[in-house]
């Protein structure tokens, strides 16, 4: 009783399709290859344009690698996880859910962050408390 | 293998356990459920680290000077290239192990078996180059002097070029006197772990070398850890030095910010542990395609299970790999 389940074997909303499941794993492994050797590229060379302009407090440089980090993750949920074939529900009930609650964590934590190093900054507090 | 498919004598009852919502089976669902808690968890480790990062955004080490090394190449600055390595061995193995699953849809039980055994090798290789990454992480490179106020300064040349301590620190060549208990501070014992100098012998051999500067943790505008002048820097380690510091562990850091040690050591640690826990759980699985029990069961969709485990490991380290290693 091998149930075949059904692939959804395009990406790229449907601009590239493959033949069969296995090509695709290849292809989404040849994808997220490409993107890691970019990252470490830039992260060996940090060009200095790149470095040196600033975009909402972080470095543009470092809002590339958060960008392409987050578009790898996409490819191992979708393709390697299969999310791409769950039910709409499912995939909401997973993702949304998590997204959500990290993106509220993160940016609370960072803010606190930033306001600790502002107190650090401009008063008279020792430096490793 | 009777035991994984109970009947409940409720069968074709909408909660009579046979449906599966969402078309996920039970396990698979919980599978899911688990991840999302899993990863709610990491996120709170990374978030912490990023709280503290911003916290001390202008005196964080920059990773690019911490891992510089690649095994048998030494002396060799190549940063970033082993964890890149370290990075397509976990990608790569979530690959073989995508392609089990698939394998196992199509219930050919050679080929799981040849693609779950890769997966495992692949995660033994990735488990030994971390186990390599922190011994080369804990030893040290260069070595550096923390200060009073607990931050650490580094040393280099006027061609701006590090320095590590043994090139310049002058041996001192008395009687080392054992600490005990009735000359001093009763409490304090003799340390167990020595450095290699004496702070006393790095601040002798640093002032008789007129060539050497001192680097502390605070950053310019470019990002660049500022450089003293000599008059500068011979203040600074005569009057702020207190400790020589040579490696990382979790109270000092010759890196720069000890927490930046803990961190490090406590997130890809845990996530070195999840990495351990999945080639075990692959190797359960393995062993049992091996004797064939998902054969007669008539799915692989323990695989599947394992699989999503296995992937969400990898997700795991794509974060890890960004936060620690390129941001």
């Amino acid at each position: 009783m091998a149930h075949e389940q059904e692939h959804n074997l395009a990406i790229f909303r449907g601009k590239l399709k493959f033949k069969s499941n296995v090509h695709k794993i290849w292809g989404v492994f040849i994808l997220l290859s490409i993107i890691t050797i970019v990252e470490v590229a830039l992260g060996i060379i940090r060009p200095a344009f790149l470095v040196d302009t600033h975009f909402l407090a972080l470095k543009l440089l470092n809002w590339i690698f958060i960008l392409l980090t987050i578009v790898k993750a996409y490819y191992i949920t979708w393709d390697f996880m299969h999310m791409r074939d769950e039910k709409a529900a499912l995939r909401r009930a997973v993702i949304w859910t998590t997204i959500f609650l990290i993106c509220y964590l993160v940016v609370l934590l960072l803010i606190e962050g930033d306001y600790i190093y502002e107190v650090y900054k401009n008063n008279f507090i020792k430096f490793d408390f | 293998m009777e035991a994984t498919v109970v009947k409940t004598g409720t069968e074709g009852k909408t909660w009579g356990g046979g449906n599966a919502p969402l078309r996920a089976s039970y396990g698979k669902m919980m599978m899911w459920f688990f991840i999302v808690s899993d990863a709610l968890t990491f996120s709170g480790f990374l978030a912490a680290y990023g709280f503290s990062r911003f916290k001390f955004v202008d005196a964080w080490p920059i990773p690019d000077e911490v891992f510089t090394h690649f095994p048998f190449l030494h002396g060799v600055e190549a940063p970033m290239y082993y964890v890149a390595f370290m990075t397509f061995i976990l990608i790569f193995s979530s690959v073989t192990m995508v392609l089990a699953v698939d394998a196992g849809h199509r219930m050919e039980r050679s080929k799981v078996t040849i693609y779950m055994f890769l997966t495992i090798i692949g995660g033994i290789i990735f488990l030994s180059s971390q186990a390599w990454e922190w011994a080369t992480f804990i030893r040290g490179d260069f070595g550096a002097v923390e200060t009073k106020g607990g931050q650490i300064i580094q040393f280099l040349d006027k061609e701006g070029e590090r320095v590590a301590l043994r090139e310049f620190a002058t041996p001192y060549n008395g009687p080392r006197v054992t600490h005990t208990d009735e000359n001093g501070i009763w409490y304090k014992s003799e340390p167990v772990t020595k450095t290699e100098f004496s702070f006393e012998e790095v601040k002798a051999g640093f002032l008789a070398n007129e060539n050497l500067l001192v680097r502390v943790q605070q950053k310019d505008e470019h990002g660049h850890h500022k450089i003293l002048s000599r008059e500068e820097s011979v203040a600074k380690v005569v009057n702020d030095g207190s400790l020589v510091v040579e490696g990382a562990n979790l109270t000092h850091n010759e890196y720069g910010h000890p927490l930046f040690a803990d961190f490090f050591f406590f997130i890809t640690g845990f996530h070195g542990f999840h990495v351990f826990t999945g080639v075990l759980i692959n190797f359960i699985i393995f062993f049992n395609v091996v004797l064939g029990t998902y054969e007669r069961r008539g799915h692989y969709e323990m695989v599947e299970k394992v699989g999503l485990y296995w992937h969400f490991v990898d997700l795991v380290w794509v974060f890890v790999f960004t936060f620690f290693y390129l941001v």
